[in-house]
């Protein structure tokens, strides 16, 4: 019993990490902290839905389509609203407020097209079969969420710290001036980023939706307020940070639903970050400084 | 008076739904006038909301003592939460106080017994008057502009354009942003008290991050660099619902783009004096500008 | 021997494991005006840091009137009568001159709420002793001309004067000043001398870090020397032009620093 609970739990905690990461990945590169995550998040899964219903597309390619979509939006919102800012070299706070602000319109604008009524993906879709795995009964569903998104995250990981482009990525989150000394084309590279960490969170959005088999238009907003908290819990900007603190934040959960009560749940990330902020404000992980102006 | 009876019979909640407004956008005005983003003001217009109308409903308290009771309140819950979270710079303190908000949400959902829950509070006795709107409004003006022309006002301002300089003048830092933040906590929760005597229903939506969401647009469409910024800004934000239809249905979509366009395109805001005066031709005292 | 103002005491200063300054010793006398010279990245902006209780000293103790800074927050050290500049300068841009200089003087207007919300005479007498304090303080570095100006459009070497005057405000005993003539041209630089000199005449106790060699030694009656964050030296003018240590921290930095770029932090 205690293990399929802890598959349970792996399976949201993962989830909780890819979130994480996308939304870590835009802090530590683009120096800007991207509240239209949650709404990016929300539409990977509405866009994975009107695939599978509308286009008729198999699941694993509605998650491509998810990736690609919730990415697109995310390069848009760069363009658009972030790149001014920066050129502006506006203080912290504003590109935040806008991110404030679009979230909003997203989350809204959905509710408008789609209704406010909780979706789900058609039954026929879902993977239904059970596995048996070291004596413990595992869904396909279950497996295949830890299978993508640690995908995904080994995927990042490697880059980040194997490739060229992953040790650009490294020195612009160092210092954007010097990187741009250095020839890296930053501007190339926060494109990528954006399209990176939207795409993620738009997946993560895809694997919620499943796993809750449930979507509605504010879906975004309590995995916003989450993935608030796994971020501090890991320490800004830190990428291992943030999965280690995703996984456990999903572990923290599932087994205070099991020991404590179901009503506790969402409030679990909440209390282990006013702790946490008590003791150590900068995080569990993290020892990151803010770059210094 | 025939006319003004009219006119009042109809347009009254919406004049004061509009001073409630400017409340609210004013108790942002004051955090932000020492440098932080505290997206905690929604929740601690909730907390005087559900404290007070729970008090009037239940036990039949007096109305001015439930407003006090509906302005301690947040009071106390920001003296508690301030601690750790106004350690925080910047994006940290703002992301602590949206999750914050967040909490206050899940509490109030989960205390069904006293606050009804999802379903909220229905019948709560219509006690609020035009007069304590205005008065409210007249007040925390008076108040604010009495902060801000004192040494409190401008330890501020110089909080929020270098912490570590005004720290070395003296200022005590850590304690003007508490000040600040429960200040804003108290107005935002007088806003609460005078907002769910109205309309004599509230449930947890009205205090989640739309309505942070809804302040915040309303301050820095205004302005925050005078006392008349928030109220403009909260006089349009309140007004255009009436005025375009298209607007309402779109509401909030409207706002989030409102706060996106006003961040990119007219960061200070509409009320801007310098600006104005600049554009108008006058000297002001912030001396020639090329 | 009077008593000596500021005591640093065997002041140590670790960031994992680089030793930015290690077993520190010095003393300042009050009434004088002492300097603090070494090479670029000798640690010399982190000892202001350390007095003015920024950073913790991982070991080693800071006596202010032989009382202990450790411990307590920056405002409270200002309080208690060490106001310092900022090397890369710290101005309120946004506000004028005057609010500037006032700025400082946030813990000598003694009105309470009742006073500003009512604007009780104590309140008004003591905003307007500020304001004229103010002026006064601006006259002193000859910026009282221009106390409505913004301080954003102050040309550098204003501003570096402008902050003196916002540290005067706190009404410090010991004004530590972190390179005050950074960037400025000769006449500029001459006419700080006479200023710096002045305020010691009124009784202030300057402490200042600088570059500027002849600045320093026309103006300081003590020096103390730091290279890798040790002090090799300590003395008078003289003796410090004369010591070898002194002479070969300089010429022998001055060789590796052609190829370096300039700018690195004192």
């Amino acid at each position: 019993m205690l293990a399929q609970q802890l598959f349970n739990a792996l399976s949201l905690g993962c989830v909780y990490a890819l979130f994480a990461l996308g939304f870590t990945l835009i802090f530590g590169v683009l120096g800007v902290v991207n509240l239209s995550q949650g709404a990016v998040f929300m539409l990977g899964a509405y866009a994975a839905l009107t695939a599978v219903t509308r286009l008729g597309a198999p699941l694993w390619l509605a998650i491509g389509f998810a990736f690609a979509f919730s990415g697109l939006v995310g390069l848009l919102i760069d363009r658009i609203v972030l790149k001014p800012l920066r050129a502006r070299d506006a203080p912290h706070l504003i590109p935040m407020i806008a991110t404030i602000g679009l979230g909003l319109a997203m989350n809204s604008l959905v509710q408008g097209w789609f209704g406010a009524e909780n979706q789900r993906f058609p039954s026929e879709v879902l993977p239904q079969d059970s596995l048996q795995l070291a004596g413990v009964s595992v869904t396909v569903l279950e497996l295949g969420i830890i299978l993508v998104s640690f995908a995904l995250m080994t995927v990042l990981l490697l880059a980040l710290k194997k490739t060229q482009l992953g040790r650009a990525l490294r020195a612009i989150a160092e210092s954007p001036k010097a990187a741009r000394l250095l020839g890296i084309n930053v501007d190339g590279l926060f494109m990528l980023t954006s399209f990176v960490a939207a795409g993620l969170g738009g997946v993560a959005g895809v694997l919620i939706g499943l796993y809750s088999n449930a979507l509605f238009p504010l879906m975004g907003q309590p995995m916003l307020h989450k993935g608030i908290a796994v971020i501090i819990l890991g320490g800004m900007g830190d990428i291992r940070g943030a999965m280690f603190a995703g996984l456990f934040l999903g572990f923290a959960e599932v087994l205070s639903v099991t020991y404590i009560g179901s009503d506790m749940r969402d409030a679990v990330a909440f209390g282990l970050l006013f702790l946490v902020l008590l003791v150590r404000p900068k995080g569990l992980f993290g020892s990151v400084q803010e770059r210094k102006v | 008076m025939d006319s003004f009876d009219n006119f009042w019979s109809i347009y009254s909640n919406l004049v004061l739904s509009l001073g409630v407004n400017a409340l609210l956008a004013l108790s942002i005005y004051l955090t932000l006038s020492c440098g932080m983003l505290a997206m905690a003001n929604a929740a601690f217009m909730g907390i005087g909301a559900y404290t007070s109308s729970i008090l009037t409903m239940n036990y039949g308290w007096p109305f001015s003592a439930a407003l006090a009771a509906g302005m301690v309140a947040p009071v106390l819950v920001a003296l508690v939460i301030g601690r750790p979270t106004l350690r925080l710079s910047g994006v940290y303190l703002a992301m602590a106080t949206l999750a914050f908000g967040e909490v206050v949400r899940l509490t109030v959902l989960r205390a069904e017994g006293l606050t009804g829950g999802a379903l909220g509070l229905n019948g709560i006795p219509q006690l609020t008057q035009w007069w304590h709107v205005l008065l409210s409004v007249v007040v925390v003006l008076f108040v604010l502009a009495r902060l801000r022309r004192s040494r409190i006002g401008r330890a501020f301002e110089a909080i929020k354009e270098d912490e570590t300089a005004a720290g070395l003048m003296g200022i005590d830092v850590n304690g003007h942003k508490m000040l600040a933040f429960a200040l804003g906590g108290a107005i935002a929760g007088l806003a609460g008290v005078l907002n769910a005597h109205l309309t004599f229903f509230i449930g947890p939506q009205e205090f989640g991050f739309d309505r942070g969401v809804e302040i915040l647009t309303m301050t820095i469409l205004g302005g925050i660099n005078s006392l008349f910024g928030p109220v403009i800004g909260a006089v349009i934000i309140t007004l255009l619902p009436e005025l375009l239809r298209s607007f309402k249905d779109y509401r909030a979509v409207a706002n989030g783009l409102i706060l996106v366009v006003i961040v990119l395109f007219m960061p200070k805001g509409l009320w801007n004096p310098a600006w104005l005066r600049r554009r108008v031709g006058l000297r002001g005292r912030k001396g020639v500008t090329p | 021997m009077s008593a000596p103002l500021l005591e640093l005491n065997n002041v140590s200063r670790h960031f994992g494991g680089l030793k930015v300054l290690q077993d520190v010793s010095f003393t300042v006398r009050p009434g004088t005006i002492s300097g603090l010279i070494g090479p670029n990245g000798a640690g010399k902006t982190t000892v202001f840091n350390l007095i003015t209780g920024l950073l913790p000293p991982t070991t080693g103790d800071i006596l202010l009137d032989g009382a202990t800074l450790l411990g307590r927050k920056p405002h409270a050290i200002t309080r208690a009568g060490v106001a310092r500049t900022f090397q890369n300068i710290r101005i309120f841009k946004e506000m004028t001159l005057l609010e500037n200089v006032i700025v400082g003087m946030h813990r000598h207007l003694h009105y309470g709420v009742p006073g500003l919300l009512m604007a009780l005479p104590g309140y008004r007498a003591a905003e307007r002793r500020a304001r004229d304090r103010a002026r006064e303080l601006l006259s002193w570095m000859k910026l009282d001309h221009k106390a409505d100006d913004l301080a954003d459009n102050l040309s550098y070497g204003a501003q570096r004067r402008l902050e003196i005057a916002r540290a005067l405000a706190t009404e410090p005993r010991l004004l530590l000043l972190d390179e005050p003539v950074a960037g400025m041209n000769s006449t500029e630089k001459s006419e700080l001398m006479r200023e710096i000199v002045a305020i010691q005449g009124r009784g202030y106790t300057i402490f200042m870090i600088e570059h500027d060699m002849r600045f320093v030694m026309g103006l300081c009656e003590e020096i103390s020397v730091l290279n890798f964050g040790k002090i090799i030296a300590h003395g008078g003018p003289e003796q410090i032009r004369s010591d070898p240590q002194v002479i070969e921290a300089y010429l022998g930095r001055e060789d590796d620093e052609v190829s370096v770029s300039a700018g690195g932090a004192a």
